[in-house]
């Protein structure tokens, strides 16, 4: 075993008011290097031991000055720079939505950082040992005693002096305490080429961990959770179809349910002799309208007047009002609808052949409603 | 023991004259001025009475919370200050003068005074059970007089204290305050909605009572800590209170600068996110012509100067520094009121004339005559109060 060294003497006290006491005497006398330790904190012992304020505040605010900048740069980048999407027509970087993510990225980076700093660099941890640890005197001011202790290396310390101070203050329990040099330390442990060593080694251990567990794990059996299926999955590539394919065509000479091939195409003059088979009832009507608003309305407007939503996006088509249109047959509009006309696409496949005759008996409603005829207004 | 004993050494000094004197001086020169802007332009003059009178219910009813916090807390720390407090809370015996000439000219201020318009309008008829003015003076007078009964009930026994020095008024008064915190919460938020929100009839914010809120403590604390900061300095306190009441009391204000904020910006970002007309035409009138350089100036005034003077421990503790952001705090919360009321009134840009600065004249004049009249005659500390020694000697 080493060689034990003085570290302190300490005296201990029965009431907060003899610690005060104790304390601005101390402080009277000049002593810088020494501490008070009671069981909970004993509102004015700052004043008594003249302690200055402390530095911690401007680490705070370093601290959270820093965290607004991390926060503003973050959400800047995040939204206006990497993966900008319009949220409710606002522009991409919106400072107003981004304050409170701020304001929380400033709060954790001052708190977090703040009781690191004074872990680290305040208390100079990590440490062994501290030498008061394991003392009796430790054990005292932790339950129900209030102690001083005033360090040997204080310029003042002699120890005579320091015992007889310690009695004139009436203390009744007055112990040195010992310390064992290698257990103890009183520099700056975080500075020590092993400790940021091991600072490194873990922060490349998280983060290449993170890494793997976000970017390659996630893709591996069983962690993709099943995400990976032999199925046919709109957009990719079939693994099962030789030609890769996922979509298979019809075997031929079959069709599917209710997809009758169309058989006038390209023949607008055949395809108008059908009549519509559906009668102008409500359900029907009412099919019609719904279908009608939902295909054709953004581009030929509610009214069919051809006052497009699109905003120009795509050209204005003519009125469905028109002499030409009214007069057509219901199988000639059919036919628009099933093959599209010029620049309109086709609705073949979104709308069922019932549809598309109900959206015609709509269109003729609205037809109707600007040019009506005699009898309707009888 | 001996009396000078259990009073603490307490020298029952008055107030000079002098402060009187300017505070009747104040008084009378923004009530003629007043008085006279009501001939020139009564509808403006109106407007400017509603900001007078929620400034002065900010302070009183403000400091009265401030003494009921008190008392329910167990708070020890303001002990030795509590009577400045209620001092300040003797404002609320005038809000009703302050609001007579506004209850003979609610046609002029308010919209949904008018019969016709209440018809017509669907979304007013619907509001109409609660807006109508019969409702509206009766939810006044029994506002005004909860906080007079309350104001009584609380300082009258405060004030008996200081001679039977008795523990149980302590506890009486601990169980009033309990009952006048929910009193004093419902009344402030209707008291907003009431004289200020329905300015704009339309127009709804279910955030409206708690703003109007925060900036009622923040008014009364810096009211109150301008006073006590003073009145310390000059020895009308007792001795021994020292930075850490300073601290505690710098905190408060620091505290509330925050939560004003805080709730500022609650209300503006969910309006802003959600963007529908019927709610952020609130906030575009405040953004109309001249009247955005008032809304800037607000968030500079109210939170950003006085965020950063009292951010520091030091400056917390430092008198001087103190009573000049207390000051600086009044003012802000004016202007508040000021943002809240006039954008009604002239929607085209903010209007500043003599009669605009009549009334904070009138304001300040009533603050200080009221403050100066109630402490004649009355102790500055509550020296009856079991916890006074405690607080004295209080210590962070
Ligand atoms: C993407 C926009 C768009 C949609 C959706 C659309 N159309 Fe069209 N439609 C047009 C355009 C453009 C024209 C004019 C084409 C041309 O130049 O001949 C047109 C032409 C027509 C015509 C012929 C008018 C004429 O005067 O020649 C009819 C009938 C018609 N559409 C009906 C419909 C119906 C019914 C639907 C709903 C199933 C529909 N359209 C959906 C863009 C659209």
């Amino acid at each position: 075993m080493s060689e034990k060294k003085l570290y302190s003497y300490t005296a201990l006290f029965n009431t907060p008011d003899e610690i005060i006491h104790a304390t601005e005497k101390v402080s009277e006398k000049g002593y810088k290097n020494y501490d008070v330790n009671t069981p909970y904190p004993v509102h004015g012992l700052d004043g008594a031991m003249k302690l200055p304020p402390s530095k911690l505040g401007y680490i705070a605010l370093v601290l959270g000055l820093s965290g607004i900048m991390a926060g503003l740069l973050m959400t800047y980048w995040m939204s206006a720079v990497d993966y900008p999407i319009n949220i409710g027509g606002k522009p991409v970087f919106s400072f107003p939505a981004y304050i409170p993510i701020i304001f929380e990225i400033t709060v954790l980076f001052a708190s977090v950082g703040t009781v690191l700093a004074m872990l680290l660099f305040f208390f100079k941890l990590p440490n062994n040992s501290h030498p008061l640890h394991g003392t009796n005197y430790m054990k005292a001011v932790s339950s129900d005693k209030y102690g001083i202790s005033i360090s040997a290396d204080d310029k003042l310390f002699i120890e005579e002096e320091v015992i007889n101070l310690f009695k004139e203050l009436g203390s009744t329990e007055i112990h040195p305490v010992y310390y064992d040099e290698v257990e103890v330390n009183y520099k700056n442990k975080i500075f020590e080429p092993n400790f940021i060593m091991f600072l490194v080694v873990a922060f490349i251990l998280t983060s290449g961990a993170t890494y793997v567990t976000l970017n390659k794990l996630m893709y591996m059996v069983p962690f993709d959770w099943m995400s990976n299926q032999e199925k046919v999955i709109p957009q990719s590539k079939s693994m099962f179809y030789s030609d890769g394919f996922g979509m298979r065509t019809p075997v031929e000479g079959t069709i599917a349910r209710g997809h009758i091939p169309y058989p006038y195409k390209g023949n607008p003059e055949a395809a108008s002799a059908m009549p519509n088979p559906l009668l102008p009832s409500k359900e029907n009507m009412k099919i019609g309208q719904q279908k009608y608003d939902t295909y054709c309305s953004p581009c030929h407007g509610f009214h069919a007047e051809g006052d497009s939503r699109l905003r120009g996006q795509f050209p204005n088509p003519p009125s469905l009002h028109s002499e030409k249109v009214r007069n057509w047959t219901d199988g000639r509009i059919f036919h628009v609808i099933t093959e599209g006309q010029n620049i309109m696409p086709a609705y073949n496949t979104q709308l069922t052949n019932d549809e598309k005759w109900a959206v015609i008996l709509h269109l003729r409603a609205l037809q109707r409603s600007l040019n009506a005829k005699e009898t309707d207004l009888q | 023991m001996s009396s000078s004993l259990t009073n603490f050494g307490y020298q029952g000094k008055e107030l000079p004259v002098k402060v009187r004197n300017i505070g009747l001086a104040l008084f009378l020169i923004g009530l003629v001025l007043a008085v006279f802007g009501y001939f020139v332009e009564p509808v403006r003059s109106m407007f400017n009475n509603i900001i007078l009178l929620t400034f002065i219910v900010s302070i009183g009813l403000g400091s009265l919370f401030f003494v009921a916090l008190e008392y329910v807390s167990g708070a020890i720390w303001s002990v030795p200050f509590r009577r400045v407090m209620e001092f300040f809370a003797a404002l609320l015996l005038i809000v009703p003068f302050i609001a007579l000439p506004l209850l003979f000219n609610l046609h002029d201020i308010f919209h949904w005074t008018h019969p016709e318009v209440m018809k017509t309008d669907k979304l007013l008829a619907g509001k109409a059970p609660y807006l109508n003015e019969e409702f509206f003076i009766v939810r006044f007078l029994v506002f005004a007089a909860l906080w007079i009964l309350f104001y009584f009930a609380i300082t009258l026994t405060s004030k008996k204290q200081d001679i039977t020095k008795e523990t149980k008024l302590t506890r009486r008064n601990i169980k009033i305050s309990a009952v006048f915190i929910p009193v004093f919460a419902l009344t402030v938020s209707f008291t907003a909605i009431d004289w200020l929100m329905t300015l704009e009839p339309h127009w709804f914010s279910t955030i409206y009572g708690v703003y109007y809120f925060s900036g009622t403590v923040l008014a009364a604390l810096a009211a109150g800590t301008y006073a006590i900061v003073n009145l310390n300095e000059k020895g009308y306190l007792l001795k021994g209170l020292d930075k850490d009441h300073y601290y505690s009391l710098g905190a408060l204000l620091f505290a509330f600068i925050n939560f004003w904020a805080y709730i500022a910006f609650s209300q503006f970002l969910l309006i802003w996110y959600a963007n529908l007309p019927e709610e952020t035409i609130w906030f575009l009138q405040r953004w109309n012509g001249s009247w955005k350089y008032i809304s800037i100036l607000l968030i500079i005034v109210q939170f950003v100067v006085p965020y950063f003077g009292l951010l520091s421990q030091p400056s917390k503790k430092d008198g001087k520094k103190l009573k000049f952001f207390a000051l600086w705090i009044l003012a802000a919360h004016y202007i508040d009121l000021y943002w809240l009321a006039m954008p009604t009134f002239s929607k085209e840009g903010f209007v500043l004339g003599w009669i605009e600065l009549a009334y904070p004249i009138l304001a300040v004049g009533i603050v200080v005559l009221v403050f100066s009249l109630k402490s004649k005659k009355n102790n500055f500390v509550a020296i009856g109060d079991p916890k006074l020694k405690r607080g004295i000697e209080f210590k962070l």
